[in-house]
């Protein structure tokens, strides 16, 4: 990258390193931080909207729509996540093909299950066999995402049911008392005032996000996780004007404390949004910032 | 072939008893039960063996962070927010390049590299400072009148711990401490996916879960049976510290007595 690059074997100390930390892979790895970052900013709240539409669904009237959403949430209890990250990413996969197998193919003869094989039709294929390389990351990234927003979506569902549980029924009653319908009494009145009551549980499932992220690597994206695997490892001189033994421990020590800033980052400012969020509600929070609450 | 057969040939699979090849093709439902359930085995190991060590580490924990000792405070302090600041993921993996370049050093860290030892060692840290934060919080809660209770009776040091504080913390922490054992169950999952090789594929459950959705195709077998197999472990967990959650409360009268409220959180770290 540097112009005193060109002749690595020249090099030693501080500006070997400074070569060796920008060479072409390298900034790879830097750009997958970004994919950790994009994952996170389109997650956050694709999951609090999968989850607000649980916990909407869970409250309904409509027994059906309770117990979809009831379901939703009570699905993720009890079995480990990264058994649904694994299940969810085949899963989606082949239902999204299958769709286009019915739409695109309708005169295919026999089943897509053939024996242990999973066959669609060449047109139904996601992504086609003939698209160019990076239709298949961005395929591979967006059902990532997909699965974990509905994996997190649920947790956030979970909480959200909580918080709407939560606010006090007086504040209902007295929005009922002055006329408000159920739609204005949801909108005005309980929506509002319930982030007071999520926020602890969305803060911590903000945490668990974040933690969760190194998971891509396990959906086959490549992701820093995959980055710090390839880099790392020992490096012959034939291959690489950078010889190396194994480095892959330092590589994973860094992203160690890459999570451990990033973990003590959210913690200051959710501990701000958290006193922010506080003031002016009738909680014992809100009362001790002074006010007229 | 019966189902019988498959349990003796694939029962005890993941621990190199029985038949050495996997099965290859035309899967039976039977094979795969057997086979994840065989796995199991492994979660059950590390769950186990990771929280009652941990354990005593997680109590040394909350008291070293409830120190006055600066040192000591600082030192738990940082222990637990290694241990719960970084991700289970990121951290196996950390420990197995560790050992392996520690192997060169001394031929002592052999074992280090293996699953066995190695990822019970970083899951006794990392439940161990999940479950000590978990503690301190108990002992900051500890009612003040049930200590000046026992400084009265002339109790203190050891046995005003040992008497008084400790049955105290446990109570006040054995619901968030029963969920903190979920969760640790469900994280030996990692293990096989993050470094640690499984060794002639003796893996754990989700690691022949994963085995049959990649050689199928068809992930609506085995890890439904994986699921059914976690949320029985679950169960039995939930019963076993139900358990001991009553023994702790038998002192209180019916209407106090905590009951165990599990929450639904997430069961990643």
């Amino acid at each position: 990258m540097f112009a005193f690059c060109t002749d690595p074997e020249t090099l030693s100390g501080l500006s070997w390193l400074s070569c060796y930390l920008t060479t072409g892979k390298h900034l790879s790895i830097y750009v997958s931080v970004g994919t950790v970052l994009l994952l996170l900013a389109i997650t956050a709240p694709a999951a609090l909207l999968f989850g607000f539409g649980g916990a909407v669904a869970a409250r309904s009237p409509l027994p059906p729509l309770a117990w979809a959403g009831r379901g939703y949430i009570a699905i993720v209890r009890g079995v480990p996540d990264i058994a649904f990250f694994l299940f969810f990413v085949i899963a989606l996969d082949q239902f999204l093909e299958w769709l286009r197998h019915e739409w695109k193919c309708p005169d295919w003869e026999g089943s897509v299950w053939q024996g242990s094989d999973f066959v669609v039709c060449a047109e139904a294929k996601l992504p086609l066999s003939t698209a160019a390389g990076w239709v298949h990351d961005v395929y591979g990234f967006a059902v990532a995402v997909l699965t974990f927003a509905i994996v997190f979506g649920a947790f956030a569902a979970n909480v959200l049911y909580g918080a709407m549980r939560a606010v006090p029924r007086a504040q209902l009653e007295t929005a009922e008392a002055y006329g408000m319908t159920r739609r204005q009494i949801f909108r005005r009145i309980l929506v509002p005032q319930m982030w007071v009551y999520a926020l602890p549980g969305l803060s911590n499932l903000w945490m668990v996000l974040v933690k969760a992220t190194p998971l891509l690597f396990l959906l086959g994206v490549e992701d820093i996780v995959y980055w710090a695997r390839e880099l790392g490892g020992a490096k012959t001189p034939r291959f690489t004007d950078y010889p190396h033994p194994d480095w892959r421990v330092w590589y994973f020590g860094a992203l160690l404390v890459f999570y451990l800033a990033f973990t003590r980052l959210s913690e200051v400012v959710l501990a701000r949004l958290t006193r922010r969020l506080a003031r002016g509600q009738a909680t014992l929070g809100g009362a001790a910032q002074g006010g007229s609450a | 072939m019966s189902c019988w057969e498959t349990i003796a040939d694939y029962g005890l699979r993941s621990l190199g008893i029985g038949e050495r090849l996997l099965p290859r093709d035309n899967f039976t439902l039977c094979q795969q039960v057997v086979l994840i359930g065989s796995g199991m085995l492994w979660n059950i190991y590390f769950g186990l063996i990771s929280l009652v060590s941990g354990f005593f580490l997680a109590t040394a924990l909350a008291l070293g962070k409830a120190s006055k000792v600066r040192v000591l405070r600082k030192l738990a302090e940082w222990v637990i927010f290694l241990f719960r600041g970084s991700p289970l993921f990121i951290q196996f993996f950390f420990a197995y390049f560790l050992f392996l370049s520690l192997k060169g050093v001394s031929p002592v860290f052999d074992p280090f590299s293996s699953a066995w030892l190695g990822a019970a060692l970083v899951l006794f840290f990392n439940t161990a400072a999940y479950s000590g934060e978990i503690f301190y919080g108990a002992l900051m809660s500890v009612p003040k009148g049930e200590v000046e209770a026992a400084d009265a009776y002339g109790l203190s040091g050891w046995p005003r711990f040992r008497r008084i504080i400790w049955p105290t913390l446990l109570r006040l922490s054995w619901p968030a401490y029963t969920n903190e054992a979920i969760f640790l169950f469900h994280a030996t999952t990692l293990v096989f996916f993050s470094g640690f090789p499984a060794w002639q594929q003796r893996g754990d459950a989700l690691y022949y879960a994963s085995y049959f959705a990649d050689k199928t195709f068809n992930p609506f077998v085995p890890y439904p049976i994986l699921a059914g197999y976690f949320i029985l472990l679950t169960l039995a967990i939930v019963g076993v510290f139900g358990i001991v959650n009553r023994r702790l409360n038998r002192h209180l009268p019916q209407e106090r007595r905590a009951r165990l409220r599990l929450r639904r959180g997430p069961l990643l770290r």
